[in-house]
């Protein structure tokens, strides 16, 4: 496992305490798993994803991610309905280790309380609870 | 004693080394009033020559010491048994192993078991199978709660009342806790599960129907299928006798979603009931739901083929409280065994046997119909079929246990109360035409 | 130094069943027809299925072949903490073997059963005499299935009373079948944290503990190796508030004759036959798991029970707080003649010595290799020791490299990466029926790879080399998952 300064840690998210990031753009939420998540779960060899139109509040478990030895659940940032998930990932979950933040991306959803954004921290504050 | 190779010297020379005095020394961290104070009350250790004669004198009180002819089945089967599948499932490399959780020194028993979760994948035309579960009515507990589980708001489970009663009994205990409900599907006349009835029946997660089912009768599993996709529920299928499909149309054919089974029959001891072997195959789509373990090929750091334990996160020692089953072992040497009969029968064996099983099935109702037994049903059958019998028959089965080792057939009363004087049959390859005929003999009502 | 016992050898390869095969060949011989053949009713004849076509020698080769790639109790030491891989007897093989007991159908009557009935009756007693319950069941199929038994059991016990409860206080230590065996009673874990010594404190276990926890699940000695020494007042705290304990016997090789878990308060207790009690694991069974009872659960075990008579003995049914069946007919009976003939072989004083020698034996490891590997809690062991990584770490040498290394060296290694309390786990058991010298050999392995690991590590890190096959890809595997040919 990587040294928190190898790791990368993009700008354009805000990110959870359970190492989830969320990006809005057009009224869309794309959510991913951050670089020190992937790096602490190693290998991932399977991601369980919901369905179209499954509707979740902020912090419900909404999937799992699998690497050979462990599952780790993970938890949506923010609340609203799934609008897209990334079919890729079935055949390439290694996605979610290699491009995190692009290609790695897990699901979209329609947000219902944009406000809840707010709450998320930025890269300097995730920073810093990583550190802390 | 033969197992404890520590001589004195070597308890002397250990003993100084971890700094005790005794090796009741050893136990000091133990609080006194924990002790158990006396010798525990077992008989005295007895030689390998006592121990001998005395299992010899237990098994003697077992009828199974004597010659029999089996004429019984009811989920445990009799027969032959190829001489060279006990001699290579005995070599220690393979009894004496664990789990192949080390998988350099266990490639033995992978292949083995990849190999047997591929024939039983053949054999019941499915994609996938587990690496074995303890029996039919585990195995059939465990399909029970992944169709409950699956569906979001059905709570009950339709389980046909022709499949085998001690693995409905199974499937209740497993469910008593939870919750979720199961309703029975009652027989028709012709000694077949009501598909009327199931027709009928709103808010269930899924349907178990064996087949051949406890009657021994050929179920319509086609008509089941149609039934269960239109009401969008999970389609399990079970059987209690795997070489039926050495002739008949397997459940993957009939589209089957899950299917449980027993494979005491594929070269396993009938044993008084157990070690059996339990199995458990389903399609693709239901890969991570399948409890238990799996086998799996990859290659290793040098590009060789091997195997492994695979899907492990789906088991109890990774999700612990969300596992889906807290299966640990399988049935894993039972498992080996019925690979070996598999590779030894073969698509030639197994289709003729198969047919053997039918014919002397066919063969023993016609004779105890010609010796006043009543026919119950004109349903297809499969090795087994019910009659009803004669006056006196009773005692007359009795006496053929207990004086000619013959077992003609189980009471069915006990299971059903509507079915006094009716008798489950059963003929494999290991009765004869002359047997057959002899039962038939001494069972003709005068 | 002594010759260490692995070595290169010459072993064969050996393709999947059905590369073998060849159209036509059959390896069985076929019985003789002798009836006509009957039709099958073409709504239902199907296709014979696509099995392989070999000879007889195809067969035997190919399994012989396979079998020569494993390594089992036979081959060597194979110290496994919390699977007790003793050496399996061959005279109980034979017993197991006896047309009386191998072709006994279970469905022939109790009348014609005697010897079966008998062995069970006795074997029920003769466990329940080791454990100190007064009632056994002997119809679960494995340690597992004990365990759900037992839960099942807890579970009607409460609804009984009128009130379920609806969480279970779970040990850290715990082995994953516990909580997942909880779960499946509808019963949420509770994790309770071992304290520094390894084992439980009465005060963490008083302050989970309330009237909506049905009990606890205890293993003692626990997972660690290490006798839970404050388990009577941990069983007093429970049964205060109206719960019972569970006691998971997997460890039961460690106090046969010195403690009985039954005087300890514990409630509902499974054996492993196939660890304590010499059946061999089969690659991954048939085991068997008998669970013993205090009298106040004897109500709800599964039926059948066995019941004596004057001189016979038969399955009784009626019993109506029963949780049911577990099994499709008695258990496991193939592997109770196993455990049954080990008990007589040993006798009491037999199973104790057993023990004791366990124990001695793990102690003796414990303090050869001190200092040689990082010894998890540095305190009087039971049966197995616990080590791990931390003074290789510096090399970034890890438990897996060690544990590699070890299968050159001609020894399975030990369980790695459980309990998950430790970091890194390794932990040994080495069984009363290794001799000092198989011991011996086993502590300077370890002490060889240590050395190693200071001194190549990198090489050490290409382990095993020697075994037919090296470290396998278990990523892939998981993530395109092959299951069938």
């Amino acid at each position: 496992m990587k040294e928190i300064s190898d790791l990368t840690f993009s700008e354009d998210v805000k990110y959870t305490k359970d190492h989830e990031w969320a990006k809005l753009s057009d009224g869309i939420a794309t959510i991913g798993l951050s670089d020190y998540a992937q790096d602490q779960l190693g290998e991932i060899v399977f991601v369980e994803l919901p369905e179209v139109g499954d509707s979740f509040s902020k912090g419900d478990e909404f999937g799992s991610v699998e690497s050979v030895k462990a599952v780790s659940e993970i938890y949506l940032p923010i609340s609203g309905e799934v609008v897209e998930i990334n079919e890729d990932l079935e055949d390439a979950p290694e996605q979610v280790n290699e491009d995190c933040y692009k290609g790695g991306w897990i699901i979209k959803i329609k947000p219902s309380d944009l406000s809840e954004m707010d709450a998320l921290m930025d890269k300097a504050a995730y920073l810093d609870m990583l550190k802390g | 004693m033969r197992y404890l190779p520590h001589t004195q010297e070597d308890i002397d020379q250990m003993l100084a080394k971890t700094g005790h005095s005794s090796l009741d020394e050893l136990f000091t961290i133990i609080p006194d009033e924990l002790k158990t104070k006396k010798t525990l009350d077992l008989p005295e250790a007895l030689s390998e020559w006592d121990l001998d004669t005395h299992m010899e004198s237990l098994a003697s009180e077992n009828i199974a010491c004597k010659e029999y002819k089996c004429f019984i089945g009811a989920g445990s089967y009799d027969h032959y048994i190829p001489a060279i599948v006990p001699y290579l499932v005995s070599r220690s490399e393979f009894a004496t192993a664990y789990t192949p959780y080390q998988p350099e020194v266990s490639q033995g028993t992978l292949q083995g078991i990849y190999e047997f979760q591929t024939m039983i994948a053949q054999l019941l035309g499915m994609d996938i199978s587990t690496a074995s579960h303890y029996d039919c009515g585990t195995a059939l507990a465990e399909c029970v709660l992944i169709a409950l589980r699956k569906s979001k708001k059905a709570n009950k489970i339709a389980v046909s009342s022709l499949v085998h009663p001690s693995h409905r009994q199974v499937v209740e205990t497993y469910l008593r806790p939870s919750g979720f409900e199961i309703v029975e599907i009652p027989r028709t006349k012709e000694g077949l599960t009501d598909a009327a009835a199931l027709e009928a029946m709103e808010g269930i997660a899924g349907v178990a129907i064996q087949s051949p089912n406890f009657f021994g009768n050929i179920e319509d599993l086609g008509a089941f299928k149609t039934i269960a996709d239109a009401k969008k529920i999970v389609f399990i299928t079970s059987f209690t006798e795997s070489l039926a499909y050495g002739l008949l149309k397997n459940p993957g054919s009939f589209g089957a979603d899950l299917v449980a089974g027993e494979g005491q029959s594929l070269g396993i001891a009938k044993a008084f009931g157990g070690p059996g072997l339990g199995l458990l195959a389903g399609n693709k789509k239901m890969m991570r739901n399948l409890p238990g373990r799996f086998i799996g090929r990859t290659k290793d750091a040098n590009g060789d083929d091997g195997y492994v334990l695979t899907l492990a996160t789906r088991e109890q020692h990774i999700r612990r409280e969300k596992a889906s089953s807290n299966i640990c072992s399988n049935n894993g040497l039972n498992a080996m065994t019925a690979a070996m009969y598999l590779a030894t029968v073969g698509k030639i064996g197994i289709r003729e046997i198969a047919q053997q099983n039918h014919d002397k099935a066919v063969y023993l109702k016609y004779a105890l119909e010609k010796a006043g037994f009543e026919s119950v049903s004109d349903s297809p059958f499969f090795n087994e079929f019910v009659l009803k019998a004669p006056k006196g028959f009773s005692s007359k089965r009795a006496d053929l246990i207990r004086n000619q080792c013959v077992f003609a057939g189980i009471d069915l009363e006990p299971y059903y109360s509507d079915l006094k004087d009716h008798y489950l049959f059963c003929a494999t390859e290991k009765v004869s035409k002359k047997d057959i005929d002899q039962l038939a003999k001494e069972v003709t009502n005068e | 130094m002594n010759k260490q016992p692995g070595t290169k050898g010459l072993i064969f390869n050996e393709p999947q069943l059905w590369d073998k095969s060849r159209e036509g060949r059959c390896a069985i011989s076929l019985p003789r027809a002798d009836v006509e053949q009957a039709p099958m009713d073409p709504r239902f004849l199907g296709d014979a299925p696509d099995l392989p076509q070999l000879s007889e020698l195809d067969v035997v080769r190919h399994y012989t072949r396979l079998s020569q790639w494993n390594f089992g109790v036979d081959s060597g030491m194979y110290p496994l903490g919390s699977c007790t891989m003793k050496y399996n007897p061959k005279t109980n093989e034979v017993q197991a073997a006896r047309q009386g007991f191998a072709g006994a159908h279970p469905l022939v009557g109790d009348e014609f059963s005697q010897g079966a009935l008998k062995l069970m009756y006795d074997l029920e007693q003769h466990l329940g005499e080791i454990t100190g319950f007064p009632a056994v069941t002997l119809q679960p199929a494995a340690g597992a299935h004990g365990e759900l038994t037992g839960m099942l059991m807890i579970h009607a016990y409460h609804a009984k009373k009128g009130k379920q409860r609806s969480k279970i206080i779970i040990p850290d230590t715990a082995h994953g079948t516990n909580p997942a065996s909880a779960s499946l009673c509808g019963y949420d874990s509770v994790n309770v944290k071992s304290g520094e010594k390894g084992i439980l404190e009465p005060a963490t276990v008083a302050a989970l503990m309330d009237e909506d926890t049905a009990g606890i699940m205890i293993t003692n000695p626990n997972t660690l190796g290490l006798f839970e020494e404050n388990i009577k007042e941990i069983c007093e705290i429970v049964h205060a508030k109206g719960g019972l304990v569970y006691g998971d016997g997997a460890n039961m090789n460690a106090i046969m004759g010195v403690v009985k878990p039954g005087d300890l308060g514990i409630d509902v207790l499974h054996l492993n036959l196939h660890k304590t009690f010499s059946t061999p694991h089969g690659g991954g069974g048939p085991g068997s798991g008998p669970v013993g009872v205090v009298e106040g659960l004897i109500p709800f075990l599964p039926v059948p029970r066995i019941e004596k008579g004057l001189s016979t003995y038969k399955f009784v049914t009626d019993s109506p707080d029963t949780i049911g069946r577990m099994h499709t007919f008695y258990g496991h009976f193939g592997v109770m003649v196993k455990a049954y003939s080990y008990i007589l072989s040993m006798g009491g004083e037999g199973l104790r010595k057993a023990s004791q020698l366990a124990v001695l034996n793990a102690n003796y490891i414990k303090e050869s290799l001190r200092d040689v590997l990082n010894l998890a809690y540095d305190r009087p062991c039971m049966h197995e020791c616990v080590f791990n990584d931390k003074l290789q770490k510096e090399n970034h040498v890890t438990t897996m490299d060690m544990a590699k290394r070890l299968l050159d060296y001609g020894f399975h290694p030990p369980t790695v990466y459980f309990p998950l309390v430790v970091e890194a786990a390794f932990m040994v058991e080495p069984t009363e029926t290794e001799s000092k010298e198989d011991i011996d050999q086993f502590i300077d392995a370890v002490k060889a790879i240590a050395k190693e690991a200071l001194e190549n590590p990198e090489e050490l890190k290409k382990a095993p080399l020697l075994t037919k096959v090296t470290r396998l890809d278990e990523v892939a595997a998981a993530r395109k998952p092959c299951l069938r040919g």
